[in-house]
């Protein structure tokens, strides 16, 4: 026999301004099974803790209600404040008098009125309500951190730097991501690589970071943890523990093909590292390109090599691993603005240019050595226009939301033009200067002040007219068309999800946003938890990011990592969905619809009513994965599934009350 | 095959030599135009500045003509024509009132469910290259040509619904299957400058002249239409633009039909290239003499 005590909260004047709190106890005092009712002015406090406390003892309580403000802000507070009275902590309701009632209502007498319901409601759950126990599963004191650019290394480090063994993929022959392909930063123009490659090096020689270039996550299974993880490493063709590095295999290979991390605007050789600091500093084979292995002849690099690392017969490998929590940091890449953007040419103008591409250009080590040429005739452009928001903030044909780096790094494109070319001109075409940031707005005004001309308005035509380059565009602020003849042009391309990063959500077991950013479990209180426990998410795959928030972000993910990983068993929340095998079809329903992936069918072997052994399937759920969303239990056709403290019959009690 | 053909005003004057270089090429490939009986002026130009829904009723009577025929496509040779069609058409697609109070106006239900293409797109994709290709006797080898499409026909681009509105390809597809050398060139979509000709000539005069001047610098030895009003712009002004401007402009200009019908062996008497204001007799003296051209002389 349930004795229920209702405690109803003034919340100051919160509630009682709207509700008769008084009288709102009065009427709970007759509901079935209420022993005790009273009201008070704050519940949450001490005091108000205390009075619960005495109370149960006093009346001999075994359920409580505490109708109050919403359960996200208290239902924690109280469930202690119930353990700490000897009761389990799932014995309990929170009505929610103040945003679901009080806030929203003016009129004191039908907001008492619904408020009386709102009680009876809980009252009736609680009579229903079970003892619930939390299990504990383990931690595997190692983790995971997806993607290797800054994001990721800073993660990587901050996480091995506490203590805690780490495990750094990227798909790449090369850690560092595009941080090193820049040339230099905003808005201390401090060398991009200078900052970047020393930090691939720490990671490559940390203790506790175990580093898998080349390498991809395929699978992964299990929950926080305790994630199962496969990663494909992918053929190398050169033994790395035989290699030296010496680079010799490079300059005798005879063939050469565009290089990726050059954008195609300068070459590599078929054996390659993408970049002379490329960490591991030991070659890969390009498969496609290599002549060995796509035609049978050749074997240079083999016939060269001093330590005869050289594995033609190489096969990608796996390996798996037993993990406590996954940082994402897959990052992002640009926008394809040569698929829409017709009136800028779709790319048939070898003049018109990505930032990136123009970051290349410019950086000392790329395929220019640092000298602005034209990629048409090799000749040092003279003028140079800036598009900024070329697929951002265009939702006719692009993405509708903004990059957020691009005022930036244009800014610092024009300053870098200017400053290589004392008799330059550079124009800028933009909708809105975004530039918050430390330091930001004033180098925007120093770029002003270096001379180039910021233009308010979109480009609507390019075009090439005898070895130049027509922009025709509007200037908003004087309300006229402006046409200038350039000699290159420079697109600030959005930035958009990694290539194969949706693909790899699904794999982790999360979705991604709409415009498939990875998406955080809270966008304020939580942002580097995605809704899937012991995952957290670092740099820009969460949205476009710059450096310093990437960074950032990093540093948060791996403090949360360090918190999970510090404890050597977690509790689980005991609010999850149990199937009933009695009446469990197996029909498999609820497993699609699992955001989580937490059920899976398992066989079960069982006597039927003819006293035969029969083996059958049955959904069964995972505790570790399950959050607790309930969707399963819709869905399921027999009622087979029931979530523990929203179960079906409870919540039925809690909707009859009503009418009683 | 049978089409209905609308063919404006335009082609019943300044534009009479599209009309029949339309109609050669139809005769040639055996496909049938059949004129929409009792035909009315579209309203381009004026109506939709003076009353929309008039704007839309002037079309739309033609079109409900044309579908109580038993038409399923209409092919309009002129590009203003085509605009006000398929403005018509999208808006009463989009509204089921406009439908009924514009079918109430002009006193004929019209269900807005006919075809309505260009000729460009009748020739280049409702027909097919593959059916024009068979009947080129005369191919226009090596010709530099740049595909003019100018505005109307690909803007604004949901109601247009050509094949890019930024880099449309359907006339520099044909000009190829000719035997033509289509040239890349920045102001295939750019406006001719029709209407601001006579109001602001000053303007209008440098529109023409820009792309003159980028055909020209691009390689073009003439340019192809697929509008009668951009044809009579660029071809009647390059004198009087030579005169304002100090240029020296001289490029035959074309209905992008009549080169279709040249390559189909027609002569320039029967297709009335004599009508055009720059003459392109030596042009096509050239062109035709294909031994000469085939290097790419």
């Amino acid at each position: 026999m349930k004795r229920i005590g209702v405690f109803i909260c003034h919340c100051g004047s919160n509630i009682a301004a709207t509700v008769d709190c008084a009288k709102v106890a009065e009427a709970a005092q007759a509901f079935p099974g209420v022993s005790f009712s009273s009201d008070y002015k704050y519940m949450c406090s001490e005091p108000g803790q205390e009075f619960i406390k005495d109370s149960i003892k006093k009346y001999d309580l075994n359920a409580i209600v505490v109708a109050s403000c919403t359960p996200r802000m208290h239902e924690h507070t109280f469930r202690k404040t119930l353990a700490n009275g000897g009761l389990n902590p799932y014995m309990f309701e929170m009505t929610n008098l103040r945003e679901q009632c009080s806030w929203v209502h003016s009129d004191i007498e039908k907001a008492t009125a619904k408020a009386i319901d709102l009680v009876r409601m809980s009252v009736a759950k609680v009579a229903k309500n079970e003892e619930l126990f939390s299990s504990t599963i383990p931690m595997h004191k190692k983790a995971l951190v997806i993607g290797a650019g800054i994001a990721g290394m800073q993660a990587a480090l901050d996480i091995a730097d506490a203590g805690h063994k780490v495990v750094l993929v990227d798909r790449e022959p090369t850690i560092g991501g595009k941080m090193p392909m820049l040339d230099k930063t905003f808005p201390t123009m401090d060398c991009s690589a200078c900052i970047s490659t020393p930090k691939m090096v720490e990671v490559a020689q940390h203790p506790n970071i175990e580093l898998m270039a080349y390498s991809e996550v395929v699978e992964i299974n299990g929950f926080i943890g305790n994630f199962d993880v496969t990663i494909k490493t992918k053929a190398k063709y050169v033994d790395h523990a035989k290699c030296t590095g010496c680079g010799l295999c490079e300059t005798k290979c005879p063939k050469k093909v565009p290089n990726e991390y050059d954008l195609g605007m300068g070459l590599r050789s078929c054996i390659y590292k993408p970049f002379a600091q490329a960490v591991p500093n030991k070659p890969v084979i390009d498969a496609q390109n290599c002549r060995k292995l796509v035609e049978g002849k050749c074997g240079v690099c083999a016939k060269v090599c001093p330590t005869g690392a050289i594995k033609y017969d190489d096969t990608e490998s796996f390996t798996t691993d037993t993990f406590g929590a996954i940082v994402m940091a897959t990052g992002y890449d640009l926008f394809k603005w040569e698929d829409v953007y017709g009136e800028y040419g779709y790319g048939k103008y070898p003049d018109v240019v990505t930032g990136l591409h123009f970051e290349r250009m410019v950086n000392a080590s790329g395929p220019t050595g640092g000298k602005l040429k034209r990629p048409s005739d090799g000749t040092t452009p003279k003028t140079v226009v800036f598009i900024k928001c070329v697929g951002s903030r265009d939702s006719a044909k692009g993405k509708s939301y903004c990059s957020r780096a691009c005022c930036m790094y244009t800014a610092k494109h024009a300053h870098q033009f200017l400053d290589k070319t004392p008799d330059g001109n550079a124009y800028v075409f933009y909708m809105d200067v975004r530039t918050p940031g430390k330091g930001y707005d004033e180098f925007y005004e120093s770029t002003l002040r270096d001379g180039a001309v910021y233009l308010r308005g979109r480009v609507s035509k390019i075009y090439q007219e005898g070895g130049k380059l027509i922009i025709k565009g509007e200037d908003s602020l004087i309300g006229k068309q402006v046409e200038v003849t350039a000699d290159m042009v420079v697109l600030a391309t959005a930035m958009v999800p990694s290539a194969g990063s949706r693909q790899l959500a699904q794999t982790v077991g999360f979705l991604p946003d709409l415009n498939g950013w990875y998406q955080e479990a809270h966008p304020k209180l939580r942002p580097v938890e995605t809704p899937t426990a012991g995952v957290f998410l670092a740099g820009a795959c969460q949205g476009p990011k710059d450096i310093p928030d990437s960074v950032a972000q990093a540093g948060a993910a791996a403090a949360k990592v360090c918190g999970l990983l510090s404890k050597s068993q977690l509790e689980t929340n005991p609010m999850t969905a149990k199937t009933n095998t009695a009446i469990c079809s197996g029909c498999g329903t609820c497993i699609p619809v699992c955001p989580y992936k937490a059920i899976q069918l398992e066989s079960i072997t069982e006597r039927d009513h003819h006293g035969h052994r029969i083996t059958r399937n049955v959904a069964s759920v995972n505790n570790g994965l399950c959050q607790g969303c309930g969707a399963c239990t819709v869905i399921c056709r027999p009622g087979a599934i029931d979530l523990q403290g929203f179960k079906n019959d409870q919540i039925l009690e809690e909707v009859d009350s009503l009418w009683m | 095959m049978k089409y209905a053909y609308y063919p404006g005003c335009s082609l019943d004057a300044t534009g009479v030599e599209f009309d029949t270089s339309n109609k050669l090429v139809a005769k040639k490939m055996g496909f049938d135009l059949v004129e929409i009986p009792d035909w009315n002026c579209c309203g381009a130009s004026s109506a939709h500045a003076v009353n929309h829904m008039l704007a839309l009723a002037l079309p739309a009577r033609n079109l409900a003509i044309a579908e109580a025929e038993g038409f399923d496509t209409v092919a309009i040779p002129c590009a203003a024509c085509f605009a006000r069609c398929k403005t018509t058409a999208f808006e009463a697609q989009s509204s089921p009132e406009t439908k009924a109070k514009i079918s109430d106006i002009i006193e004929m239900d019209y269900q807005a469910n006919i075809e309505i293409l260009s000729f460009l797109d009748l020739l280049g994709k409702k027909i097919g290259l593959d059916k024009i290709k068979p009947h080129v006797i005369k191919p226009l080898t090596g010709l530099k040509i740049a595909s003019y499409y100018g505005c109307l026909l690909v803007r604004p681009a949901k109601i247009a619904q050509s094949d890019d509105p930024e880099n449309p390809m359907v006339m520099d597809n044909i000009m190829a299957v000719l035997g033509a050398d289509p040239v890349e060139w920045g102001y295939k979509t750019e406006c001719c400058g029709a209407s601001h000709v006579m109001p602001v000539p000053k303007v209008g005069q440098q529109m023409i002249h820009d792309i003159l001047k980028n055909a020209q610098i691009n390689g073009a030895e003439a340019i192809s239409t697929a509008c009668p009003l951009c044809m009579i712009n660029l071809d009647m002004r390059q004198k009087q633009l030579n005169a304002q401007l100090g240029t020296n402009f001289n490029i035959p200009i074309f209905h992008f039909t009549e080169l279709v019908a040249l390559s189909f062996g027609y002569s320039p008497k029967e297709i009335g290239l004599s009508k055009h204001f720059v003459s392109s007799e030596n042009l096509i003296k050239d062109t035709l003499s294909t031994g000469a051209r085939s290097d790419g002389a």
